[in-house]
């Protein structure tokens, strides 16, 4: 059965407070590539690899099913940082 | 060559050597998880160990079978990795390996990179390491490339932008 994006958020939001997310679908529908952009606190103090880590086990089930998987993590402050250098490029 | 000594007896020991690094909860922790015999593990900790560079991917760095793959091996290509120091291992061509060094790292996807026996990450990882700048100093500090070298490749790269 085909991972669906509503999957992904309901396994991410059950797991930690979210700021921010955003996932999308990079396999033209057929459910096997996505991409994750999470912003959340729970990265606070981790650095890339533990976050990497975390979002790999909480979607450990889902990554197994997918072809290809892919993400971004940042900290609430981080993703601030991020939208000023969006607005200013 | 890998193939035959990776090939796993039954002799399943259910001891991890290592425990998660993540020490957060995660109600998914308490499922059953297939582990890697110990002998399959000693290889991959020697195969990780034998160059300063190792890289796990789909296919060879001539010819990636698998866009991420891809841009590990250019990004490796950027930093001015020299070819004696690094090592690459196409897991489509067996595909015990394949299996078994996702459960060696603890990690779902290829490719893989290690440098100096320690895990580093996979694609994602190592494109965000490229652009902070933290690829550059962890292979400087493990001695993969020169300090002269590391910042002449940061220049090249950022005159190309």
């Amino acid at each position: 059965m085909p991972i669906s994006a509503a999957d992904l958020e309901a396994a991410i939001r059950a797991a930690m407070p979210v700021t921010y997310l955003e996932i999308e679908d990079t396999s033209n529908g057929c459910g096997e590539n996505y991409s994750v952009f999470v912003v959340s606190q729970a990265f606070e103090g981790k650095n890339t690899l533990a976050r990497h880590r975390f979002i790999n086990e909480v979607l450990k089930k889902e990554i197994a099913q997918m072809h290809a998987f892919s993400q971004k993590t940042l900290t609430p402050t981080q993703y601030q940082t991020y939208l000023a250098q969006q607005a200013a490029s | 060559m890998f193939s035959s000594a990776l090939r796993t007896s039954f002799t399943a020991l259910r001891a991890p050597t290592r425990v998660s690094a993540v020490a957060l909860t995660s109600p998914s922790l308490a499922f059953a998880r297939r582990y890697i015999t110990q002998e399959a593990r000693n290889k991959l900790q020697q195969a990780v160990s034998s160059t300063p560079v190792v890289l796990f991917m789909k296919g060879t760095p001539e010819a990636p079978q698998c866009g991420f793959s891809r841009a590990a091996v250019q990004v490796l290509d950027i930093h001015g990795v020299p070819p004696e120091k690094m090592k690459t291992f196409d897991v489509l061509e067996d595909s015990e390996l394949r299996q078994n060094i996702k459960e060696f790292s603890d990690w779902p996807t290829i490719p893989q990179l290690y440098v100096n026996g320690e895990f580093v990450g996979g694609c994602d990882i190592l494109i965000n390491m490229h652009q902070s700048g933290e690829l550059d100093e962890l292979l400087v500090k493990a001695g993969v490339v020169s300090p002269e070298e590391a910042s002449e490749n940061t220049s090249q790269t950022q005159s190309q932008n």
